[in-house]
């Protein structure tokens, strides 16, 4: 999978690419840590228009962020979200947990 | 309940088969004409029991993994993921939504997935024999308008 990002203002904006899987997943939490330690953003939004794929181990990576950025005192979103990734958010329910932005 | 067209494979419990896994399955199922929509409910569901053989059925060492296919009654796709390892204590606790024995990578919606994105569920296991996850999920006939 792909990772890039964004830095405006505070907010961090996380791209991300591929298939999140419970083989990428570890991998993608890493890096997502690795970028919140060095950014110390005040929020980060997990963009997910580029995802093609994602299961289960995706939600835990939004968990994941999600508490991360609740111990720095920010906050975190989903932006964008595509279609299939929408399905599983839906079904996991935690856009009660996690807001989701839509842009378009 | 005769199957028109089966797949059978195994393979071992290694991460990197997860996406191999949701490729073959979608190939399969790709004879029924699904939608994009029901295509990707089906590689949900089949990463989400693959990936429950790879973590908890053998979470320290390397087993095997059998996938099956078939469709029945014309416009249903069966999958059944079968394993060796360790087997479910209680299946009833490990299909409680949030729950989970596994590692921070593992949210314990697997089975909730599952249970969303197909028609039908079962869990059988048995401890230390080993578990099978079949689901079944019906294809829509689509019309063609002209």
């Amino acid at each position: 999978m792909e990772i890039s990002t964004s830095f405006d203002a505070g907010r961090l904006t996380v791209f991300l690419g591929g298939e999140l899987d419970h083989h990428e997943a570890r991998r993608a939490m890493l890096r997502i840590d690795e970028l919140l330690d060095e950014y110390l953003p005040r929020d980060c939004a997990l963009n997910l228009s580029g995802l093609r794929f994602m299961d289960s181990s995706g939600i835990a990576v939004i968990i994941r962020v999600s508490r991360r950025m609740q111990i720095l005192g920010g906050r975190a979103w989903i932006e964008d979200p595509a279609r299939q990734p929408q399905r599983v958010i839906d079904a996991a329910g935690i856009d009660r947990l996690v807001p989701i932005a839509m842009s378009r | 309940m005769k199957g028109t067209n089966y797949i059978k494979l195994e393979f071992p419990s290694r991460s990197s088969n997860e996406g191999f896994a949701r490729a073959a399955a979608a190939a399969f199922a790709s004879q029924l004409d699904p939608t994009m929509e029901e295509l990707g409910d089906l590689r949900t569901a089949v990463s989400e029991a693959v990936t429950n053989a790879i973590v908890h059925a053998y979470p320290d060492c390397i087993g095997r993994i059998a996938m099956r296919m078939r469709i029945i009654e014309g416009s249903v796709v069966e999958i059944s993921v079968r394993d060796w390892g360790k087997g479910i204590e209680d299946v009833k606790k490990a299909m409680t939504p949030l729950y989970t024995s596994g590692g921070e990578e593992r949210s314990g919606m697997g089975f909730t997935i599952m249970g969303s994105f197909t028609d039908k569920l079962r869990v059988r296991s048995a401890p230390g024999r080993g578990t099978t996850v079949t689901m079944q999920k019906h294809i829509s006939p689509r019309t063609i308008h002209e």
